[in-house]
């Protein structure tokens, strides 16, 4: 197991800290089991496993969705669920875009400032922001999800996200659905816009490259129950450009995670 | 435009078609077998009832039509409004909805003396039989739209703090309105037959009266050909009025959500 160094800032304090946390469903259904882990506030963690390991419950413990059974976890030195309601703000991409159909991409991205209160010219103000951050154009705002392809959707999906200027994102294989050269293209942006914003990021999932191309850090899951087998750093700078993937380095550390992911799914 | 024509070119003309054929060989048979009247007339005599009896049944239908709206504007109101509650409180749902039920299933002839004894013969009688006729399928629907709601919706929802009340207005219930119009395409061809219906037991007692007053007069009185007119005149007005819901419901379907929109006609 490699020892992760502190990345972003020497003083930043651990923002997610997991310790032997344990979850399960009913009594023989373990799904993760004494996960101890830290993340630094403005660190971008790739978390890798095989299908069925806990990932994403581990993400939606983390979002505070749902209670863990035992250990500790904290977010900002709170239960996940009372920081979001006081003090950080989480956001949360999930797999599918799960946008509201009856309402167009811009009332979709605004629905969390429209939840917390915000006034609509306010609203509109920081809808416009996000939408030119990823990547819409003016048009696309007034149509309605149906009219977009899966790819627009999902850049519908991380505008909504962003839209509070999160603390906390938490993304659940948010790419899966999407082609190769759609996903290699969401990628690069992402790693874009956390260079501007800087949230704490916790990206879910099962693809190496993905993994090492995004994050600073990767953790690599065993299978149910889930357990974090390795924590390995991504020695790479950012920005990290689309010929990265074709550096030997890139590919040596990619295989290593794949013969590490190979053995966790065994 | 052109799509729209042959479309209603395509729906229309076959049971058109169809109605002239049965029409044709009823009046055959009626000329050819000498069948009384009284018994069955003819569909030229049943035409001529039409147009003869084509002011009284003009009001009628606008009485019948009225009280059926009424009554379809009641329950959809009303059964919204209950299933929102219903979709607040686990507990007033089971205790509640065993009574909806009840609605559903008791006999309209059971319970019009009641209604009679409480409410008076009358138009708003008719209204109040039209309204508990159509209130379960809004009720219903509108209940079960109000719950399914996907689970990632619902922690996106959560995820941002959202409150009760947002949760149901912003959530729930536009997810629910594609049940709500299933559940009132069906309510809108029960309140007709309500206000119909009504009519036989609670309607008497006005000087203005519907359809189903003159139908079951002219039965009385034995004017076959006048009730064969009333009975289609209530049909037609029926089909019109679950073709106009039909439309809106598809109207605002087709502009706001996704998925198989469902056509019945």
């Amino acid at each position: 197991m490699t020892t992760v160094e502190p990345l972003f800032s020497q003083t930043a304090l651990p923002l997610i800290v997991a310790q032997r946390l344990t979850m399960t469903f009913d009594a023989e259904r373990v799904v993760l089991s004494e996960v101890s882990c830290a993340m630094r506030a403005g660190e971008f963690t790739a978390i890798l496993g095989p299908s069925g390991c806990g990932k994403s419950t581990l993400l939606r413990l983390i979002a505070g969705l749902m209670p863990h059974t035992s250990g500790e976890l904290t977010v900002a030195g709170q239960a996940p669920a009372t920081a979001r309601r006081t003090s950080q703000s989480v956001a949360f991409v999930f797999q599918e875009p799960n946008l509201l159909p009856w309402r167009t991409v811009s009332d979709n991205i605004g629905l969390p400032l429209e939840l917390r209160g915000l006034a609509r010219q306010e609203r509109d103000r920081q809808v416009e922001r996000s939408l030119s951050l990823i990547g819409l154009t003016p048009e696309d705002a007034c149509k309605r999800p149906r009219a977009l392809s899966g790819g627009m959707r999902m850049r519908v999906s991380l505008a909504r996200a962003l839209v509070t200027q999160p603390d906390v994102l938490l993304l659940d294989e948010p790419f899966a659905a999407l082609d190769d050269v759609l996903r290699q293209q969401l990628n690069e942006e992402l790693v874009r816009i956390w260079m501007a914003r800087h949230w704490t990021g916790l990206f879910v999932t099962h693809n190496v490259a993905e993994a090492v191309f995004l994050a600073q850090r990767v953790l690599v899951m065993s299978r149910r129950p889930g357990t974090i087998l390795a924590d390995v750093r991504v020695p790479f700078d950012y920005p990290r450009e689309p010929a990265l993937r074709a550096a030997p380095e890139f590919a040596k550390l990619c295989g290593e995670l794949s013969a590490t992911l190979r053995e966790a799914a065994r | 435009m052109k799509r729209l024509c042959s479309g209603l070119i395509s729906t229309v003309l076959p049971p058109l078609a169809l109605f002239a054929i049965v029409a044709a060989v009823w009046q055959w048979f009626v000329v050819t077998y000498h069948v009384k009247p009284y018994l069955l007339p003819s569909p030229l005599a049943v035409g001529a009832a039409l147009i003869r009896d084509a002011p009284l049944l003009g009001s009628a239908v606008l009485y019948t039509g009225t009280a059926a709206l009424l009554g379809f504007g009641a329950s959809l109101i009303m059964g919204t409004l209950v299933a929102f509650a219903f979709s607040q409180s686990r507990i007033l749902r089971s205790s509640g909805y065993p009574y909806f039920i009840f609605l559903q299933t008791v006999p309209i002839v059971a319970i019009a003396p009641l209604i009679v004894r409480w409410c008076g013969n009358g138009f708003h009688s008719v209204v109040l039989v039209a309204t508990i006729l159509s209130l379960f399928p809004i009720l219903s629907n509108a209940t079960q739209g109000l719950l399914q709601i996907d689970s990632n919706l619902l922690d996106l929802f959560r995820l941002n703090n959202a409150s009760r009340w947002q949760m149901l207005t912003k959530l729930r219930f536009p997810s629910a309105v594609p049940a709500i119009c299933a559940g009132a395409r069906t309510a809108s061809g029960l309140a007709v037959v309500g206000a119909i219906v009504g009519e036989f037991f609670v309607g008497y007692g006005s000087k203005r009266f519907g359809l189903g007053y003159l139908i079951n007069s002219t039965n009385d009185q034995l004017q076959i050909d006048r009730l064969f007119a009333a009975v289609l005149t209530s049909t037609l007005f029926g089909i019109a009025i679950f073709s106009l819901v039909n439309l809106a419901s598809a109207t605002i379907l087709h502009r706001w959500y996704d998925g198989p929109v469902e056509h019945r006609a």
